[in-house]
This record gives C-alpha cells, structure tokens and sequence, in this order.
C-alpha cells in the first residue's frame, strides 16, 4: 500500500483525503444525530419523572401540614386552611366506578356488533363514527351535559329514580335527593358516554387478533356466535379485554373538563349519588386560580399528586395485560 | 335414538338459538346506544352553536358580562399557542421516536420509554398543567402563553413520538440496507429516505395531535389563564376558546352562553376537519402503497 501510495498521482491522493475528511464528517454527524435522537428519548422519560417530582415538590407543605389526615380528612375550608382530599377522592372513584359500569357492558357489545354480527359494509362506518366520540373534546361533553342532559336528568330521571328505587332497602338511599340534575350519577353517565368509545375500540381490536382457525374451529363443531365470542374469544384475548377497561378507567378518573360542568363542586360527602360532589380534577379546575393562600394552592397540587399517581398505576397495569396478548402474538 | 332424546336435544338448541339472538340483539342496540349519544351531542352542538354564529365572531373581543362581542382574542391565542405547541412537541416527538425505531427498537431503555411514553398518552391533561404551573409560572411569577403553549407541547410529544415509532418500524429493513450498502451514513438515510416514506403517518399523527389540543381546556386554566383583550405577547396571559367557553357556559348570562356554543360549534368543526383528513392521508398512502 504504502509503496503504490507514492505512484499514485496527486488528484487520487487528493480524492482519498478528501473522502477521509468526508467519512470522518459523516462519522461525526452520525455520532450527534445519535446523541440528539437519544436526548429525545430521555426528554419524554424525564417529562414524566419531572410531572411527578413537580406535583411532589409543590405538595410537600399540604403533606407536611396535614400528614396521613389529608387523605381521610372531610374538611375542606378555604377560611380556617384546612384542608382534606377524602371527598374529592371519594367523588373521584364513585363517578369513574358509575361510568365502568355503564361502559364496559356497552362497550363489549359495541365490540362483538362490530366483529362478528355486523355485515362487512358496515362495519367500517360504524366503527368510525363511534371512533368519531373519542375526538370530540371533553369541554363539549361537559357543555352538553350542563345545558342538555342535567335539566332532562333534573326534570325526568331524578324524581322517577326517587319514586321508584329511592325506597328500596339497601341502595334506596343512594337514589334519594332533590332533583337537581347536576351531582355524581350525572357525571358518571357522562363519563361514560366518553370512555365508551376507547374501550370499545380496544376491545374490538383484541377481538380481531383472535386467529380464525380458533374460531372456525368452532363454529365447525356447532357453537353459536355467542358462545363462540364466550368460549373461544374472551378466554383468549382477557388480560387484553382488562387491559382495555383499565384505559377507560385511567380516562375516568383523570377526566377534568366533562366532570367539572356537571358534578356540582360541593365538598360535601353524601350517600345519594343525586347530590352534588366533587372530584380530584374537577376541583383542582374549580379553584387552582383562587387559591388565596400558599397551604390552599399547595393543597391542590397534592390532590393533583394523588391522582397522578392512581392514574399510573392504573395505566401501568393497562399497559402490562395489553402488552400480554401482544407478546403472544408474536411468539407465535 | 329414540323420540324423546330427539325432543330434548331439540329444546337444547333452541335454547342455544334463543340466547344467541338474545345477546346479539343486545350487541346491537349497545352500538345504537354509543351512536345515539354521538348524534345527539354533535346535534345540539351544531345546530345551537350554528344559531349563534356571527361574523362579528370573528373580528370583536371577548365581551364584558352583558354586552355584545366576539371571540377574535380568544380564537387568535388558541391558533398561536397551538402553533408553538406544534412546534415544540413535533420535533422532540419525532427525533424520540427516531430513537426509538431506529436505536432502540428491542433494547430495554426503548421498551422503558415506550412504556412511559403510552402513560403519557393518557394522563390526566390537568396534571401536565399543574406540571407545568410548578415549573414555569411559578418560576417566572406569572401566567403566560408560553406556559400555555409548553402545557400543550406535553400532550403533543407523547402522540407524535408513538405515531414516528410505528411508522419508522413499518418501512421495510430492505430500504435501509440498500441506503446503508451505498454508503450511506445513517443519519441521511433516516432524513432523506425513511421520513420521506414516513411522512403521511407522522403528518397524520400531528394532525392528531393538533386536534386533541385544539380543544384542550384543563391545562390552560393556569397556564395561559385567560385575558380580555388582544395580546399577541405571548409573555402576556393569552385566552382560549376553550377557557373561554368554560368560562362563559358556567356564567349566568345568555349572551355568554351563546357565545359559548358559538365557540364549541368552531372547535368541534374544526376537529371533525383535521380528523376527516387524517384518515383521508391515511387512506390515500395506503392506496398508493397497495
């Protein structure tokens, strides 16, 4: 090599270091590209380490106040600082709970009407326009449930579930109240009419990924589409399916803006679901602006630190039974 | 066989046809149940926001309790601060899921950070504006529509980064072996040759984007806040239309309200919009392909 360099004449040399410089150049941009691309990928994990930390760190003086109190406290005066999340917590779980059971039993259906009743041609508008709910923002929710739906709960729903199921023992009780229209049941039914779409369009897409072979195989033997969608479908794609709820139940309890308009922010706790309440997000927006004091604002990030973390650990676990059937289907 | 094995064999499946119907019918009317309330919303928001639509809409300010007025501040903040979130969140968006695809695809940091990205997803909106509340409002002491417009950037970058993720994965290895085996250095090879034939699904994804925080209400509250006037300052408080609508629907005043549907009617159209031609990309990429 080092004897032919010699001969060779200067305009190779001068093409060779040349293509040195550029395969040196390349090498470089090649070395920041990585480094730049890789930098995003730690942006997003420390995006939410950083949401996490904030909320903590925003909250220590609510937690250093009130301690363990703050989770089991009913009081929430403005005047006094004292502050407890029990209601907002309570608010919180029993609107996401009312709107699970509204929406997984339609969601599923919507799921099985889509995969195996349905004929071909309609499947693909139905589905898109039931997808069509998910994008519609959740202030117009909330809009249309305060203006539409509460008068005809208010009017309609409240004093017939108050003559007719508000004397029954047991839940009696949570069907008594004045017919206001707003409060928990409200909120729950519009909560669910929101989270209805992303359950059913996971739950669908899971039902797709069951083989064909599976299925035919039994309706080969006779079974039913019913018992194919029980007995062949379910049992294959469950962790899936619980996947698929625990994303609408991550969206129930996060959801702000629907639940703010309808849920009727009264910081009180009452049995009857007809009575207003309050939720962790809806009273973060009700009052994070008139917070007058610095223990009232801290208050509110904690109860925002508390959701955060419910809201992940409910993700997370979504997260881990979609994945499931993922991997099963690739280790096929 | 004898009769009456025949007979109960008989009733046994029609008990099994019986409840088959049963539950099918039943499938059906939960599909009438999801498409009756999407109907009925998308109703009501158009035909009362319709009722209230006026040009001066357009060019007035948000209005004093009482008087008559427009949303030109208000839909002015919302583009601006939807904008810069767009520009914020589509370029770290797309380099993450660069990384992702093309450096990470099966190493544990990716799996790690595909994991946090989906909970990002679906994280409450709130919490990313109180996030953001701690880490700029509270720093520079006032509320601004860069804070309004980074809260925004935070819902943009999780969508972005999942839709160049899948779409990075979906070209062919073949393209990047015949880029690389002619020399090419990889970095070229992502800009010019796989975002090129990534580039629908990753507009898509934008698109997508943008329509999820064109209607954004709970991050903004204490962010951006709101503001009467005009500002194209965005160190200033910038309105909303969302803010704007939360506010006036939750007045007592009718003019409020109206302008409040008048708003829902723009944002709701508007998100129809951006979803339609999002599936026609989507459509019109995969027609080319087959």
């Amino acid at each position: 090599m080092a004897a032919n360099s010699s001969a060779i004449t200067p305009t190779i040399t001068a093409a060779i270091v040349d293509a040195d410089r550029r395969n040196a150049r390349d090498a470089r941009a090649d070395g920041a590209f990585r480094w730049i691309v890789t930098a995003a990928g730690i942006f997003v994990l420390l995006a939410l380490a950083g949401a996490a930390l904030s909320m903590l760190w925003g909250g220590r003086e609510a937690f250093s106040t009130f301690g363990l109190g703050f989770l089991f406290s009913t009081e929430w005066d403005a005047v006094n600082h004292h502050f407890g999340a029990l209601v907002p917590i309570y608010g919180t779980l029993v609107t996401a709970l009312i709107a699970m059971i509204i929406a997984v039993p339609v969601s599923f259906g919507i799921a099985l009407f889509l995969t195996e009743v349905a004929p071909n041609w309609m499947r693909g508008p139905v589905g898109a326009a039931i997808e069509l709910l998910a994008g519609i923002p959740s202030i117009i929710y909330g809009m249309w449930g305060l203006f539409v739906f509460v008068p005809l709960m208010g009017e309609y729903v409240s004093p017939w579930l108050n003559d007719h199921i508000g004397a029954l023992p047991l839940i009696g009780p949570l069907f008594t109240g004045p017919p206001l229209g707003i409060g928990m049941l409200t909120a729950g039914i519009v909560l669910a009419i929101m989270v209805i779409p992303f359950i059913s369009s996971v739950m669908r897409e899971v039902f797709l990924t069951v083989p064909t072979r599976l299925k035919e195989s039994a309706y080969a033997l006779g079974s039913t589409t019913t018992e194919v969608v029980w007995d062949i479908v379910l049992p294959y794609t469950r962790s899936a399916v619980i996947g698929g709820i625990f994303l609408g139940l991550g969206r129930a309890l996060g959801e702000t803006m629907a639940v703010t308009f309808v849920l009727g922010n009264a910081h009180q706790l009452t049995a009857s679901l007809l009575m207003p309440g309050n939720s962790i997000a809806a009273t973060i927006a009700n009052e994070f602006t008139e917070a007058d004091s610095d223990i009232y604002r801290s208050s509110l990030i904690a109860l925002g630190f508390l959701l955060f973390i419910v809201t992940f650990f409910v993700l997370a676990a979504a997260k881990l039974m979609l994945r499931r059937l993922s991997r099963q289907e690739g280790a096929k | 066989m004898n009769a009456s094995t025949h007979a109960v064999s008989d009733r046994l499946y029609r008990n099994r046809r019986i409840k088959n119907a049963i539950a099918l019918g039943l499938s059906g009317l939960a599909t009438l149940f999801g498409l009756f309330w999407l109907v009925w919303i998308l109703w009501t928001t158009l035909r009362t926001g319709l009722a209230a639509m006026k040009p001066s809409l357009f060019t007035q300010m948000t209005p004093p309790p009482g008087s008559d007025g427009g949303l030109a501040n208000a839909l002015f903040g919302s583009a601006i601060m939807s904008v810069g979130a767009i520009l914020i969140g589509t370029p770290i968006g797309v380099a993450a899921g660069t990384y992702l695809a093309e450096y990470a695809r099966k190493h544990p940091i990716g799996e790690v950070i595909r994991f946090v990205n989906d909970i990002l997803l679906s994280a409450p909106s709130i919490v990313l504006g109180l996030f953001v509340y701690t880490l700029v409002v509270r720093t520079s002491g006032h509320f601004s529509g860069y804070a309004g417009a980074l809260s925004l950037a935070l819902i943009v970058l999780p969508v972005v980064v999942r839709t160049t993720d899948e779409m990075l994965q979906l070209v062919p290895s073949t393209m990047r072996e015949a880029a690389l085996s002619l020399g090419v250095p990889q970095w070229k090879v992502t800009m010019q040759v796989l975002y090129r034939s990534a580039l629908p699904g990753i507009v898509t994804g934008v698109l997508l984007a943008l329509a999820r925080i064109s209607g954004e209400t709970a991050p903004l509250l204490f962010t951006a806040l709101n503001n009467q006037y005009w500002t194209h300052d965005l160190s200033q408080p910038m309105a909303s239309v969302p803010v704007v609508i939360f506010q006036y629907a939750m007045s007592p005043y009718d003019s409020w309200h109206a302008l409040a549907w008048a708003g829902a009617f723009v944002v709701t159209l508007f998100v129809l919009l951006l979803s339609l031609l999002s599936r026609a990309i989507l459509l019109r990429n995969k027609a080319s392909h087959d």
